[in-house]
């Protein structure tokens, strides 16, 4: 029974990692915000290829 | 979302989505109304940001009405007001944050985190949709703070910068030690309850007494960051009511802490039983969730503005006729300004122009603007229309007619001196009955056996700690402040709610409150109009924003628009245009020369020539809301009411009429005298509810017991107050009204409810008979129980007076 006392570290010390981590994302501001994130990860990344003089006609318009 | 072409023949903007009637600008086969939103697209195609277009249809403001003189930003040069305005600056970069209204979609968000692509000075930008701000940060050797905002404005995003923008980070969305409070008590918790549940079990037999003494150690040093970490808030809170020698909720909790806590040491390492550390962990982690849901509402309104926030940071003064942009706090008394189209007079002034035409809506809700001659005195906040006035000032920005009431006393003290929050009360009596049944147990003990006694006084604090009476009054408010949300009436902070539920007296404002803008009376008196010049004179009001003619247009109803040509606008007098030959003239009598002598007093006269000839006027009364006597009416029969009103008396007849006998008028009060009002009612022993807008009203808000602000957007401009409500809920009052009066019996029948409790555990505890397993039930039952009630019942009774509806989620 003795590797209940393992056990018990290795759980502890996990949570306590979880603890930390949440501590961590909180300080980098992850809850202060909690809708943009959801709009600009639907942005395509950056497309350069359009040329400047005859931009690519948006979809919208058809 | 999609429009069809068929269905839209008109030729739209691409940039603002708005039609292109007198303008229609073509590049790249795009069309634009103007040559604002051209010059947006400009910047953007020259920059590859075309894009922006992709992530939302026609996502830009229309650019009609920029500002476009050059020079207004040129106060951002000052040292003083960079410093004020950045948040971080090193020697390579500096930081700064925005506030920008026009942010309204993905477009948005999507070219203002591209900025970089338009100027390499921007190192980093990003967004805040919610509260509409931009964070960025720059390389001030490449972009200066003044270029950097008129690039922010040439794309259409032009900052609001103000003088109270100091320091960007201290209003965040909620408290984030109140978060890791909550955070550390969840861990210990969760933990101790692990190491809790092979004692209630009699698994400890099992595994062998060394484990049992290791479990409880564990438990001990998990309830370290619990106790002194995580309660810490609640020592404060109750220390400091029992310094002015009061009982609030959280010394009874305190109390419990305590006993909870020294108990179980005793416990663990004296007698070598397991103790109650887990229900303390439990105790604390429900109690900061009550917290935290009673404080996560409406952060991104803001409650607690001054003056100051409405008020430019800069104003162009001028010195032997050369323009200079200066800060407003260096202005003077005797500096002589000028004061362009839409701008506002930061500070009392004398005109020196021959005349100006002054928009007090800033400040009375009336939106009709004032005609000023030369000399008379024009008052901080208004606002000019028309051409650019020369103004001399005569107090400084800081003790204007208007800025006087924030000196006001009652803007110095906090407010909640008169209401004791119910649960203080009962906590006070509660705190006492605990300490005297606990010191009755240990009295009756300890004839017979000492060790009892101490064991049944500390069971009597630990089970009659108040978890469910504690929890009882932040769901319940919590609750409400959400149901009082989604009905548009957002609360300044919980205590409110029972604020409102006291309330018996209630004071109107006139202007904007019971009576709107959008409800004004139009009649025409003189000649019939034939349909013909109905269609003419909507075609001539429909091409100016002055809202005057807004409301005329909106009197004329649906009729064909005509052709007219040489149409013009001159500001503060009228518009004019010819038709078939005809000079149309419409605006005021001087304007349109006139002979009619109206022998009316109140409302806006706006009079109708055609080549020469009188064919009359039109009367335009500010009009009452629809909803307005109705409701007057229902709050009629419970409270006492007052109507105040900055306006002449004349309109006195007709508003009794249609509100009833019911109101107390009271007219010609200034802002000073609406205050002193609120207070003389205080005085006899009411307690108050103002509603109000606009910035004459603010010394009353803030005097009352409970200030309402009435805004039409709620996001944008309200007066120092304890509550915003959404103009066109105004009639929701009564239901707002008597929903907080029926929280408070809510709130009574939990603290009944956990009493109950309170009296099933406290039978158990004076005999002595209290063991951790039934503490460790009794306790989360108790309170969740409570809290499940709460919830419910505010739901239910929500739902009966139609506040919420049941299929919303």
């Amino acid at each position: 029974m003795e590797v209940i006392f393992l056990l018990i570290g290795v759980s502890l010390i996990l949570a306590g990692t979880f603890l930390y981590l949440f501590f961590k994302a909180m300080k980098d501001g992850q809850f202060d915000d909690d809708y943009t994130p959801s709009v600009r990860i639907l942005f395509n990344s950056q497309q350069k290829k359009e040329k400047k003089d005859q931009p690519t006609k948006p979809k919208s318009y058809e | 979302m999609k429009v069809s072409p068929i269905a839209n023949s008109e030729v739209k903007c691409y940039h603002c989505g708005e039609e292109c009637k007198e303008l229609n600008l073509k590049i790249d086969n795009k069309n634009f109304c103007c040559q604002g939103c051209k010059l947006v697209y400009e910047v953007l195609a020259e920059n590859d940001l075309c894009n922006y277009y992709e992530q939302e249809e026609f996502p830009g403001e229309n650019q009609k009405f920029k500002n476009s003189r050059t020079n207004r930003f040129d106060y951002l040069k000052d040292d003083g007001i960079q410093n004020q305005l950045l948040d971080f600056k090193s020697d390579l970069e500096s930081h700064v944050s925005f506030y920008i209204p026009q942010i309204h979609c993905a477009s948005c968000i999507w070219l203002l985190e591209n900025l970089i692509q338009i100027h390499s000075g921007v190192i980093n930008s990003r967004v805040d949709f919610i509260k509409k701000k931009v964070q960025i940060k720059f390389d001030h050797h490449k972009i200066t703070l003044k270029e950097l905002v008129s690039l922010l404005s040439t794309i259409g995003y032009e900052p609001k910068i103000s003088l109270s923008d100091k320091g960007g980070e201290q209003n965040l969305s909620y408290d984030r030690k109140l978060i890791s409070q909550l955070a550390v008590a969840g861990f210990c918790f969760g933990n101790m309850m692990l190491f809790s549940l092979p004692e209630y079990f009699s698994e400890t037999q099992l595994l062998g007494e060394g484990f049992r003494d290791l479990f409880n150690y564990l438990n001990v040093i998990l309830s370290l960051p619990v106790v002194f970490y995580s309660a810490s808030s609640y020592y404060q809170s109750a220390w400091n009511s029992v310094k002015q020698r009061k009982i609030n909720m959280d010394v009874p909790i305190v109390l419990g802490i305590l006993a909870l806590f020294l108990y179980s040491l005793w416990e663990i390492f004296i007698s070598g039983n397991a103790g109650f550390m887990d229900s303390l962990g439990g105790l604390l982690f429900f109690l900061l969730l009550g917290k935290l849901y009673q404080q996560k509402t409406f952060a991104n309104l803001e409650f607690d503005r001054d003056y100051k926030s409405y008020f430019p940071m800069a104003v162009t003064k001028l010195n032997k006729d050369k323009e200079e942009v200066i800060p407003i706090s260096k202005l003077e008394v005797g500096d002589v300004i000028l004061i362009r189209n839409e701008e506002l007079i930061p500070a009392d002034s004398i005109l020196l122009s021959e005349n100006a035409n002054i928009d007090y809506s800033f400040v009375t809700g009336e939106e009709i603007p004032v005609p000023k001659q030369k000399r008379e005195v024009i008052y901080a906040g208004g606002r000019q229309f028309g051409n650019p006035i020369i103004l001399t000032i005569q107090k400084s920005p800081s003790q204007g007619y208007l800025t006087d009431l924030w000196n006001s006393e009652c803007f110095e003290k906090e407010k909640n001196g008169l209401l004791e929050p119910l649960a203080n009360k009962v906590s006070g009596i509660f705190t006492w009955a605990v300490l005297s049944i606990a010191f009755i147990a240990f009295t009756f003990w300890s004839f017979q056996d000492l060790s009892l006694a101490v064991k049944s006084f500390t069971s009597v604090l630990i089970v009659a700690c108040p978890c469910a009476l504690a929890m009882s009054t932040p769901f319940t408010l919590g609750n409400t402040l959400r149901i009082f949300g989604k009905g548009k009436f957002y609360l300044k902070n919980a205590s409110v709610v029972e604020k409102l539920a006291q309330v018996d007296t209630i004071v109107f404002d006139k202007t904007g409150t019971l009576t709107s803008p959008a409800h004004a009376q139009i009649e025409f008196i003189g000649e019939e109009l034939t349909e013909q010049t109905k269609s003419i004179l909507k075609s001539l009001v429909s091409k100016s924003s002055h809202p005057l003619s807004n409301r005329i247009n909106y009197f004329l109803g649906d009729v064909n628009l005509e052709k007219i040509s040489e149409f013009k606008e001159l500001k503060g007098e009228g518009v004019q245009a010819n038709f078939h030959g005809e000079q149309i003239k419409l605006g005021s009598k001087e304007f349109t020369g006139s002979h009619l002598f109206p022998t009316i007093e109140d409302g806006n006269l706006v009079f109708l020539s055609i080549s020469g000839q009188d064919l009359g006027y039109f009367y335009i009364k500010s009009g009452l809301r629809e909803s307005a006597p109705n409701m007057i009416q229902q709050l009629g029969h419970e409270y006492e009411l007052h109507l105040l009103s900055g306006d002449h008396s004349h309109e006195q007849v007709s508003l009794r009429e249609k509100l009833g006998q019911v109101l107390k008028f009271n007219f010609n009060q200034s802002p000073s005298d609406k205050l002193q009002y609120l207070k003389s009612l205080n005085n006899k022993g009411k307690h108050t509810l103002m509603v109000g807008d606009g910035l004459n009203d603010a010394g009353a808000l803030k005097e009352s017991e409970v200030g309402i602000a009435v805004t039409e957007q709620v996001s944008h401009f309200s007066p120092a107050s304890d509550a915003i409500l959404d103009a066109s809920v105004i009639y929701k009052i009564p239901a707002f009204l008597s929903f907080a009066k029926a929280n408070r019996n809510i709130i009574k029948m939990s603290f009944l409810l956990s009493f109950a409790y309170n009296i099933i555990g406290l039978s158990l505890a004076v005999q002595g008979f209290l063991s951790p397993v039934i503490c460790a039930i009794l306790m989360p039952l108790s309170s969740i129980s409570v809290v499940v009630f709460t919830t419910i019942s505010t739901n239910f009774i929500a739902m009966r007076k139609g506040l919420i509806k049941l299929n919303q989620n």
